[in-house]
């Protein structure tokens, strides 16, 4: 049982949730390419329980028989013709490239091999 | 005396294979496709990703999809959505990839195919549709110490399928084969280009070995940089060859990633971050959900042509031709159908395909050329062989007259007028030079004579050289025949 905000008790979820850890909070900083002090991250790692907390309240919600869905309005197939349009001039696609060469974006290499 | 038991193995091969899509226009913006243009040239806010921009589906990608979807013999999703799949590479701004990932819009295909007389179906997994990234230049150059990259980002969000197959191949050949026919098929269906050299069909291999008789899979490599139909059965073997060695020595496999050394014939472990694999797909907020119902589904089956085994099948049947020429005529939609087009103009089958077999793909094959570039036209031929048959002019001239139709697209008969070409066969012009020959080469008439009937061949040469080419040989023969043997 867990306690909403507005105080109601729900039969779910919330209650199985561990708290994040901050070396939690780390892996998915590093995977959205974000680097916090370790106060951060303990912030955060409150902070970012609280919102799962939050969303586990759904999970309270019976959805027996209802369809998954991954968007809100009922609207499908928006289409366009296979039609090409000019794009932009190359000078403006570099223009806010922090280094350019030759017209190609200039950029660290990445090493994945071995 | 020591028995050694020696263990047998099974390959175990999946391939991932994407395709590119022939649209005019990319996936989710108005950008041209157009192979080969200047760098970041074909580029705008939707396939840079610059914040505020939104993709738009392209209709034709998703017919083009489906259309694959249904030649690979798969069912087609009546709702499927697309995902987007994280990760941080420079060829891809957005820093995410728009695929589709548990609602893919084909599934449960397959693929036949014929290896050693033996015909083997491959399961289909999934065909999904998502978007191309751009481009990576490496350099060799430093930049501030350490190596650069240069981006194009012109490809990036071209449609791509990909099309999974289940882990039923059994053997590195196999393989190849497979994929030269799945290739086959994607041409014959107009979908794609399947351009291997030019990346517009690449393939990515899953092998695993296990003891025979086993079912249950051994660890798997991934092999990457797969360049080529022949690369793919080599690093296939390569990979084979070296998970054997290690299960042997009592080693153990882990599952990795390797990359294919064409230069130097061997896969190379990739180092790969620990998350690098972890793409925390979710649902693209800025793109609704496609709903494909039957009506569109049979419209565009009924759009698909014959695919290549049927269409080789047919040409057995129909023309009577040996498999080896319905094999060849059917490696492309377009030569196929020029074929059909010269027998439509010409009644019989065999000689066509003799001459396109021959004369015309040793042409297109020495120039570089594609059916479709190609002068000659179907009833080009068909007169051509008309020529021959009627005895205007001999078989040889006639390659002579086929070589200046490919070259300019004019009528045989113009070209045989404009140079002369008629084939001698008057009796009274030939024994006159018949004679000359005769008198010229004493020593081959004498060897005719005694029975060498090798000499004659040297005498009708003779002949020909005389006339240019245009003596009819019959006539030529039975004239030294008369003159030599007496009848």
């Amino acid at each position: 049982m867990m306690e909403t905000r507005d105080g109601r008790s729900v039969a779910a979820g919330a209650g199985e949730l561990p708290r994040l850890t901050a070396a939690d909070v780390a892996k998915v900083a590093a995977q959205a390419r974000l680097r916090f002090t370790d106060e951060e991250l303990e912030q955060l790692s409150g902070q970012l329980s609280d919102i799962l907390r939050m969303a586990a309240e759904l999970k309270a919600v019976d959805t027996e028989g209802v369809e998954p869905t991954a968007h809100g309005i009922p609207v499908y197939n928006v289409m366009r013709d296979d039609i090409p349009v000019p794009s932009m001039p190359q000078a403006d696609v570099l223009s806010g490239a922090p280094e350019a060469k030759d017209g190609y974006f200039k950029v660290p290499r990445i090493l994945e091999e071995a | 005396m020591s028995v050694e038991t020696k263990v047998e193995y099974e390959i175990v091969i999946g391939l991932e294979i994407h395709a590119e899509l022939s649209t005019e226009s990319k996936v989710f913006c108005g950008c041209r496709t157009t192979f080969g243009a200047d760098p970041n040239s074909l580029v705008c806010p939707v396939c840079l990703g610059l914040p505020g921009s939104l993709p738009v589906l392209n209709r034709k990608a998703v017919e083009y999809a489906i259309k694959a979807g249904l030649a690979l013999n798969c069912e087609i999703a009546r709702y499927s959505k697309f995902d987007r799949k994280q990760y941080f590479y420079p060829d891809l701004p957005k820093a995410y990839q728009i695929s589709q990932y548990d609602l893919p819009l084909c599934r449960n295909g397959w693929v036949e195919f014929e290896i050693n007389g033996e015909v083997r179906r491959v399961g289909i997994n999934r065909v999904h549709l998502e978007e191309e990234a751009g481009k990576s230049v490496h350099s060799g150059e430093r930049l501030l110490g350490s190596e650069y990259s240069l981006i194009d980002y012109n490809r990036g969000g071209i449609p791509l399928i990909e099309i999974v197959t289940e882990p039923d191949l059994r053997s590195p050949e196999e393989a190849r084969v497979f994929l030269e026919q799945l290739r086959q098929i994607l041409l014959f269906t107009g979908v794609s280009d399947v351009k291997m050299e030019e990346g517009s069909l690449r393939c990515d291999a899953n092998i695993s070995l296990r003891p025979k008789g086993s079912t249950k899979f051994g660890a798997k490599t991934e092999v990457k940089n797969l360049n080529s139909f022949r690369s793919v059965q080599r690093a296939l073997e390569y990979e084979a060859q070296r998970q054997r060695e290690v299960l042997e020595s009592g080693g153990t496999l882990y599952q990795e990633t390797r990359h294919w050394d064409e230069n130097r014939g061997v896969t190379v472990a990739m180092r790969s971050k620990e998350e690098a694999h972890d793409y925390r797909y979710f649902p693209e907020p800025d793109l609704v959900p496609l709903v494909v119902d039957e009506a569109w589904i049979e419209r565009l089956r009924a759009e698909l042509p014959e695919l290549p085994r049927a269409r080789q099948a047919r040409f057995v049947e129909q023309y009577g031709l040996p498999r080896y020429d319905a094999e060849v005529l059917t490696t492309s939609p377009q030569l196929a159908d020029f074929f059909e087009a010269c027998v439509a103009e010409y009644g019989q089958a065999k000689p066509v395909s003799n001459w396109i077999m021959g004369e015309f793909l040793r042409l297109l094959k020495a120039e570089g050329k594609a059916v479709e570039q190609v002068q000659v036209s179907p009833k080009g031929l068909a007169d051509l062989l008309r020529l021959i048959d009627q005895g205007v002019i001999n078989a040889n001239v006639g390659k002579e007259v086929f070589e200046e139709m490919f070259h300019t697209g004019k009528e045989p008969g113009a070209i045989v007028k404009e140079r002369g070409l008629e084939q001698i066969s008057d009796t009274a012009a030939l024994a006159a030079i018949v004679d000359q020959v005769i008198a010229a080469n004493p020593d081959a008439a004498d060897n005719v004579r005694n029975g060498e009937m090798k000499a004659i061949g040297f005498l009708i040469g003779q002949v020909m050289k005389q006339t240019g080419g245009k003596a009819n040989p019959k006539v030529v023969q039975a004239l030294l025949r008369e003159r030599l043997l007496g009848g």
